[in-house]
């Protein structure tokens, strides 16, 4: 694997793989009374938010700290734009402070990018969500969910999603997920189609490797799993879509339509959702819908991100782990 | 005054001769000639040029002195054989009264560098709602004879129209940063395949296009010419060359990173590539190339647009559009025309000296290379070949996209009206 985790077209699918089954050893740990593991003992992990996401954060600092991680939360909401303390200094200072790994959340697309590769830091860097652009753990979090509700918890191991027929409905044009979802769930070799109103998906599509369809009802039918985007309610005030009512008719899930799908296939969310607008109650609340498990299973894969990217080659569990330590710090 | 002899230099890339400056004139122009009183320079083997002429430069003097100012950005021009630049009316205050044109013209005066035309804000602010004093900064003693908003369109129609109309009464253009502003709301980079994999907002053509298209008809129908400042996409090319073929009295240009770079550059988000209109894509570049060698784009112009470090070292979003271009000009359009054969040296001084001065309205530069012209030229060593280097530049800022790139050729000799402003290689 790569030393940081930026796009999930970074990964192949032997890497995609691998965290997908470090993952399920990580999910074993969180079913022990004892749920920590001394993997990243002595190593220091930031999540640097210049985004507002405690559900990421949260994510994120329950995986660090089940690893034995020192965790360090920063919080530069606003400062980089406006004349504050720049992606650049505040880069220098975790340097100083000796991070191991940064988990990063901009609101500018490209920004973990620009802290892995400008030589402001060392140590890996993960990105945990930038602007439009891309969200990879939150991809490979879906893969797994996926893995496990079509191929199974055991039977997943060491295998892939080939064939995986995955619906991603709604903005597709402004998200991050669903741009890393495609390129892993590609990578996986699952069948992609992204289905959104033609104002919501962006120009230059065709260089994607999935499927476009503007009908959600066309494509139910033949869907494994759909994965509900959620979509803002502003967006119609720049023209996306006339009105909440009718996004909703064309594009949003409720009962009649999740009745059109195959009787195996998953509703997934990556939350947080809105009721009433992307998916209905009814959705939401049925035991189809993995919204739940999918923050659950966050953990895990995270847990697996961080254990791979700076534990290395050892096992993960193992019942004599010894505490890692660094040698580039 | 001394004389200079300078010696053996293919004459717009043509016959080797020998080219006497006495004074502030070129004296004679032919072979063998007496070397007696003069500072001979050899030039054997290399291309002598009337000194370059920018439509499109950004020094930034009043209010960012930071980046630049017209000294250090007429010093930069120089290095890159410029002898006149038209400074944009973008300052801090705006250019667009008579007492900011005329401070910003003394400046140049005072560099003694290059000379310095200022251009004219269009409208008040840059604000795009009334129409600045333009004949006043016509009648100042900076002759205004450009007027433009740059770094924002002139984007209601009705305003652009009579801005059209109204300089006709002096001989005025006004040059269209052509940029719809709907639809280039928070746009980050050219909309396109690039765009949408990495998650940047979209800057798509039609913004640039659909003002275009619209401006040429404008001009059309109430008689006036009209320029359009840095052309970027396909589209506009076949929308000037169809203007053109009706007979509409257009102008347009085109920077030199237009003609090498793509979008595909802002995958790495180094902000060094963001520019304003974005890079495009290779069909664009191709088209663009074309189109400055077939006339339908008349000039190059740099669009140098310095900024400090710290506006380009940070993340894509927070970063300025711009880049520097005056000191790496010339090399791009060697490798991009001259190399490719798409042009020839008398190519390129007609359209980076002859033509935009033409445009500009200067009779002083873009002058024929014979016995009684000003001596404004620039020698250029073709064969050269080097690897850009920002430390060496004489701007103020080092936002080039060509850092570590290698590129051909280079200014040797620059003189501005006799005057020796470079002397191999450097400043003098
Ligand atoms: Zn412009």
């Amino acid at each position: 694997m790569k030393r940081h985790l930026i796009s999930a077209a970074d990964l192949t699918r032997d890497d995609a793989v691998l965290i997908l089954d470090t993952a399920e050893e990580m999910a074993r740990v969180a079913d022990r009374p004892i749920k920590k593991l001394p993997t990243l003992r002595g190593l220091t992990v930031v999540n640097l938010f210049f985004e507002d996401s405690t559900r990421t954060r949260i994510s994120f600092e329950a995986a660090a700290k089940r690893l034995s991680a020192d965790v360090i939360n920063f919080s530069a909401k606003g400062s980089s734009v406006s004349k504050g303390e720049s992606l650049k200094d505040t880069a220098l200072t975790l340097e100083a402070m000796g991070a191991d790994a940064v988990v990063i959340r901009h609101h500018a697309s490209g920004a973990p990018y620009r802290l892995a590769t400008s030589g402001w830091i060392d140590s890996a860097v993960v990105n945990a969500g930038d602007g439009t652009h891309e969200h990879p753990t939150q991809a490979l979090l879906d893969a797994f969910t996926m893995r496990r509700r079509l191929v199974g918890r055991d039977a997943g191991l060491g295998k892939d999603l080939n064939g995986r027929r995955i619906t991603i409905v709604g903005d597709v044009l402004h998200s991050r997920v669903a741009r890393s979802n495609v390129q892993l769930l590609h990578t996986l070799g699952a069948e992609v189609t992204v289905v959104a109103p033609p104002t919501l998906v962006p120009i230059g599509v065709e260089s994607w490797p999935c499927e476009v369809s503007y009908s959600l009802d066309d494509v139910l039918p033949k869907s494994d799993a759909v994965m509900m985007l959620r979509v803002q309610r502003e967006r119609m005030n720049a023209a996306f879509f006339p009105t909440e009512r009718e996004y909703s008719r064309r594009y949003g899930l409720d009962g009649d339509r999740m009745a059109k799908m195959p009787e195996h296939a998953i509703v997934m969310h990556p939350g947080p959702m809105n009721r009433g607008m992307e998916i209905t109650a009814e959705v939401a609340d049925s035991d189809r819908c993995t919204a739940v498990e999918q923050v659950a299973n966050g953990v895990s894969t995270r847990m697996a991100v961080l254990y791979l990217l700076l534990g290395g080659s050892e096992p993960a569990v193992t019942t004599t782990s010894t505490p890692r330590i660094e040698e580039s710090k | 005054m001394s004389k200079i002899l300078i010696r053996g230099a293919k004459v717009l890339g043509g016959e080797a001769q020998d080219v006497l400056i006495d004074g502030e004139t070129i004296a004679e122009v032919g072979q063998n000639l007496s070397a007696e009183g003069a500072t001979v320079i050899e030039a054997e083997g290399q291309v002598l040029l009337p000194g370059l002429v920018d439509l499109h430069t950004h020094l930034r003097e009043p209010g960012r002195e930071d980046s630049e100012t017209v000294l250090t950005g007429t010093r930069a021009a120089a290095s890159g054989g410029y002898t006149a630049v038209f400074a944009m009316a973008n300052t801090f205050p705006v250019a667009d009264t008579a007492g900011v044109v005329e401070q910003v013209w003394r400046l140049g005066k005072e560099s003694g560098y290059c000379d310095v035309q200022p251009i004219g804000a269009v409208t008040v602010g840059l604000e795009g709602k009334q129409l600045s004093e333009l004949g006043a900064m016509h009648d100042s003693a900076a002759r205004v004879t450009v007027f433009s908003d740059d770094g924002k369109c002139v984007d209601d129609a009705v305003i652009m129209r009579r801005a059209l109309e109204y300089v006709k009464a002096f001989g005025g253009v006004v040059a269209q940063h052509a940029q719809e502003p709907r639809l280039t709301e928070g746009a980050q980079m050219n909309e396109g395949v690039v765009s949408a994999e990495l998650g940047l907002g979209g800057w798509p053509a039609v913004a640039e296009e659909s003002i275009i298209a619209r401006d040429v008809l404008l001009a059309e129908h109430v008689g006036s010419r009209v320029h359009i400042c840095h052309l970027s996409t396909a589209g506009s090319v076949e929308i000037v060359r169809w203007a053109k073929s009706r007979g509409i009295d257009v102008t347009a240009e085109v920077t030199p990173h237009h003609l090498l770079l793509t979008d595909e550059l802002v995958r790495s988000y180094n902000a060094v590539y963001k520019v304003n209109p974005p890079l495009r894509t290779e069909r664009d570049v191709m088209a663009l190339r074309e189109a400055l060698a077939d006339g339908t784009i008349d000039i190059v112009a740099t669009d140098h647009a310095p900024h400090p470090h710290e506006d380009k070292d940070c993340e894509w979003a927070a970063a300025a559009m711009g880049m520097v271009g005056l000191e790496t000009a010339l090399s791009v359009v060697q490798q991009t025309m001259v190399e490719t054969g798409l042009l020839d040296w008398a190519g390129i001084a007609e359209r980076m000296s002859f033509a935009p001065a033409r445009i500009g309205g200067l009779d002083n530069h873009g002058r024929p290379v014979s016995a009684g012209e000003p001596a404004n030229l620039t020698l250029v060593d073709t064969s050269y070949r080097g690897v850009v280097d920002p430390a060496h530049f004489a701007s103020r800022s080092r936002n080039t996209p060509y850092e570590g790139r290698e590129l051909p050729g280079r200014v040797t000799h620059t003189f501005l009206r006799g005057r020796a402003t470079v002397v191999d290689g450097k400043l003098a």
